[in-house]
């Protein structure tokens, strides 16, 4: 019996996703579909363990669900009659029409795509694309989904509602975009898939592990996009955020101590990084470059390449990194990227050259409030013996830290130059 | 085996295009400008004419010369101007029957006034078939 529970466990982790995008195209509602593929599931757990795992469980599952939300609607309509007169007013609108037979096995690929496309629609609001692509193609209840970015549940809960409605009433389409605005959707969808990524990275407190499980998701579907490319030939985008998800997370467990201390890249142990992703993410990003020009995720995963291939930290080509950089802020010119170049040009360059950068960026005040750009200017004062400047720049930069890792990393800093009189 | 969809027998939905636009800048546009505009307009709506597309359409005269009302406890409250004071006003509207949004986003996005201001899409709401009103205009 308990192993019957986890066969339909595992074949629910495993074909959710595609099960609910076959569901929302046949039945043509999300609402409908969700539910009717939780009684499926309901429906395995009882049936199963007597009759044995179906042959094709997906199969038998929307088979199941497409059968249940018939009858339910069939049922609601015969009940609301009476009770709804507008209802039934409009009754013919909500006639069962024949479709075209599907096969069993659909063309699974083409509605998970649609689901994608669909969730990511730039007509919703991008927070709402975001947890309506991590409560349908994830495995994420609205739960862990509110827990991950700190709102509480029935905030989540409503902004999902919010989205499906304005997905039924506006009557946003279930397809795949045309040729003339995939470039654009597609670009849409990396957003989503990327932010999720960096939520989990971004460590502002909360929870961790579901911070992490967000780390996962955004790959899997990093991945799922990639798998899907077969159907959308000549775009070798997707490849590229893979790549600079795989990379960036290769790193995972040597960024924070057991403690949860940030150690910051020229600290961390680099036998602590996963090899498997670097090795795949490299492979992926050779055939990105070799593809097509380079765009924001293919440059950003070249200068994650970069790091992934120094065997020790003083082997890192800081020269070829300043020239991703500047290739970067010339596709996407952001005051993030032009700290970054400066941040890259001290250590090609030497900590004074840096800093130059850095303090124009301060003046400018394209950054302001943000305190990684003081505790950058702390950092290279501090390599260049100008102890009192780089005592000033950590309190301004700890004045402004958010997240508790980045804190203690400040205050640990901070000590060592100017230690706490006891 | 045959499967049945639960989706609604009705082809296309209707939305209205709101058009927003900077009324001090088409002020000071050339006559030459305001020429161009004028046929690009006639052009478009000729075009989704054609296309079977369009239900409805006018362009309005300036936010200026618009009263707001209200009703308060049976009084009739008018107030000189549009009801919220934003930098772009209200300057028309197209009523287009498309199939779905991101067939209504483009025809939106064709509207000559959408590369000068911006174009708000609403769905229109769906009421039961008894309900008032008047025969559709030609």
């Amino acid at each position: 019996m308990n192993l019957d529970a986890q066969t339909v466990a595992r074949v629910f982790a495993e074909e959710r996703g595609r099960i609910l995008a076959t569901l929302i195209r046949v039945l043509g509602d999300f609402d409908l579909a969700e539910d009717a593929l939780a009684a499926a599931f309901e429906a395995a757990l009882h049936q199963w363990p007597g009759e044995g795992e179906p042959e094709k469980p997906r199969a038998w599952l929307i088979r199941t669900a497409r059968n249940k939300a018939i009858d339910d609607i069939r049922r609601s309509l015969v009940v609301d009659r009476k009770r709804d007169e507008i209802q039934s007013a409009m009754a013919p609108e909500h006639a069962f029409v024949p479709a075209p037979d599907d096969a069993d096995e659909p063309a699974v690929g083409d509605d998970l795509l649609r689901l994608i496309f669909t969730c990511c629609h730039p007509s919703l609001a991008v927070d709402a694309q975001v947890a309506l692509t991590l409560r349908t193609l994830g495995g994420l209840s609205t739960e862990e989904i509110a827990r991950a970015f700190l709102v509480p549940t029935i905030t989540m809960a409503q902004r999902l509602v919010r989205a499906k409605q304005k997905i039924r009433t506006a009557r946003i389409p279930y397809q795949v975009p045309d040729e003339s605005d995939l470039p654009e959707r597609l670009s849409t969808v990396m957003a989503v898939i990327y932010l999720v990524f960096n939520e989990a990275y971004a460590a502002t407190s909360g929870d961790t592990l579901v911070r992490k499980s967000l780390g996962t998701e955004a790959i899997r579907l990093g991945r799922l996009l990639c798998d899907l490319m077969h159907l959308m030939p000549q775009r070798s985008g997707p490849r590229g955020l893979l790549a600079l998800m795989l990379l960036q997370d290769s790193r995972r467990n040597a960024r924070v101590t057991p403690d949860g201390d940030l150690v910051v890249l020229d600290d961390q142990d680099r036998r602590l990084w996963d090899q498997e992703q670097i090795h795949e993410g490299l492979s992926l990003l050779d055939e990105t470059l070799r593809a097509a020009p380079a765009d924001t995720y293919a440059l950003q995963a070249a200068i994650a390449a970069i790091h992934a291939r120094a065997g020790h930290a003083d082997d890192t080509d800081w020269g070829q990194i300043v020239a991703l950089y500047a290739r970067l802020f010339t596709i996407s010119p952001s005051p993030i990227v032009m700290l970054n170049h400066a941040v890259a040009v001290a250590m090609s360059d030497g900590p004074a050259a840096g800093l130059r950068l850095l303090d124009q960026l301060n003046v400018s005040g394209a950054l302001a409030g943000y305190h990684l750009l003081p505790a950058a200017r702390a950092d290279l004062l501090r390599r260049l013996d100008r102890r009192v400047d780089a005592v000033a720049a950590y309190r301004e930069a700890l004045a402004l830290v958010g997240n508790e890792a980045d804190r203690r990393f400040l205050q640990r800093r901070l000590a060592e130059l100017d230690p706490p009189r006891a | 085996m045959l499967s049945l969809t639960l989706k609604t027998l009705e082809p296309t939905m209707q939305y209205l295009l709101l058009i927003y636009g900077n009324e001090s800048a088409m002020k000071t546009a050339t006559e030459a400008d305001r020429n161009a505009m004028f046929a690009a307009y006639g052009d478009f709506t000729a075009g989704i004419v054609k296309s079977g597309h369009m239900v409805a359409g006018d362009a309005l005269q300036p936010a200026s010369t618009a009263t707001t009302v209200r009703v308060r406890e049976g009084k009739t409250l008018t107030t000189d101007g549009p009801f919220a004071e934003t930098k772009e006003q209200l300057g028309g509207y197209y009523l287009v029957e498309a199939k779905d949004l991101d067939e209504a986003i483009k025809i939106a996005a064709r509207i000559p006034g959408a590369r000068v201001g911006s174009i708000e899409v609403r769905p229109v709401m769906i009421l039961p078939p008894d309900y008032p009103r008047p025969a559709r205009r030609a």
